[in-house]
């Protein structure tokens, strides 16, 4: 019963959220929605029994990569509303429906379910981060690795590419200065 | 009771918001929104089809998109401070330089 109200609770409050981050001209507001529709996602892994999941879900996205979006907020003007060039917004909508839907039926036509089996079968009376700690530690235990490594060419590519000249302002008007030295210049 | 159809239904319905974000948004910070919203409506799929077929390498899909997603976010975001800094904008239309 709980688990039927706590699935409605969450989709639709999900959907809403998602739909604030879509449609919002502002990017505070669509972060802010994005981050909240993250936590019940993380609702949702709680409801489905994948603890761990749902953890590595608050952790990784309401945590470090709203984290990082919530800095890089800050390097662009983020205040004033964005102005974005809509045209034929109906077509679009009508379009991403549709491939989306055409997207769903070609991922589930295939599948007879009576057909899937499971592969790794979760145990009884284990804890699910035991669980999944046994399968990633053993059959995707070089995935893992290479997702290890994949991590780290993203922090020196991210350190990289945004260290560079950071001690330049990137939201003042640069043209502003010279104006301001020709005045001096001119007194 | 809530079955997996269900679930698989609300991912759907998250991952064409998604979708139209991504095909509606002209703002680059805003298209990585959008992106992210689409990878967590696959991840509650995931994390359904595991549920109900018993089966953890639902989880560990999600597990690894995660990471995926992750990483594109702190290499995208560099990208992002770099065309900042060189067009002082992330309009889709003004970085285009490429006249098709």
């Amino acid at each position: 019963m709980y688990e039927v109200i706590a699935f409605y609770l969450f989709s639709v409050l999900t959907i809403g959220l998602f739909l604030v981050t879509i449609m919002s001209k502002n990017v505070l507001y669509a972060m802010t929605s994005l981050a909240a529709g993250m936590v019940l996602i993380a609702g949702f892994f709680f409801i489905l029994g994948a603890d761990f999941l749902g953890v590595v879900q608050l952790i990784v996205y309401v945590g470090a990569v709203m984290a990082l979006y919530s800095f890089a907020m800050m390097f662009f003007d983020a205040t004033k509303d964005i102005k974005e060039k809509n045209t034929n917004s109906s077509l679009v909508f009508l379009l991403g429906g549709l491939s989306a839907l055409v997207l769903v039926l070609m991922f589930a036509a295939p599948i007879h379910s009576d057909a899937i089996q499971a592969l790794y079968p979760m145990h009884e009376g284990v804890g699910n981060a035991q669980d999944v700690g046994i399968v990633l530690f053993t059959k995707y235990l070089v995935p893992f690795e290479v997702a290890a490594v994949m991590l780290l060419v993203a922090m020196i590519a991210g350190i990289i590419l945004a260290g560079k000249k950071m001690d330049d302002s990137l939201t003042e008007d640069l043209s502003a200065d010279d104006e301001i030295l020709t005045q001096k210049d001119e007194k | 009771m809530i079955g997996l159809t269900h679930y698989l239904i609300v991912s759907a319905i998250i991952f064409s918001i998604g979708l139209v974000g991504v095909l509606r948004r002209r703002n680059l910070l805003m298209l990585f929104f959008a992106t992210e919203v689409m990878l967590n409506a696959v991840n509650i799929a995931f994390a359904a089809i595991s549920h109900y077929y018993n089966d953890l390498t639902g989880q560990m899909f999600a597990f690894f998109i995660i990471a995926i997603a992750a990483s594109e976010v702190a290499v995208g975001l560099g990208l992002l401070i770099v065309l900042y800094k060189k067009y002082g904008s992330l309009d889709l239309d003004d970085l285009a330089s490429m006249k098709g």
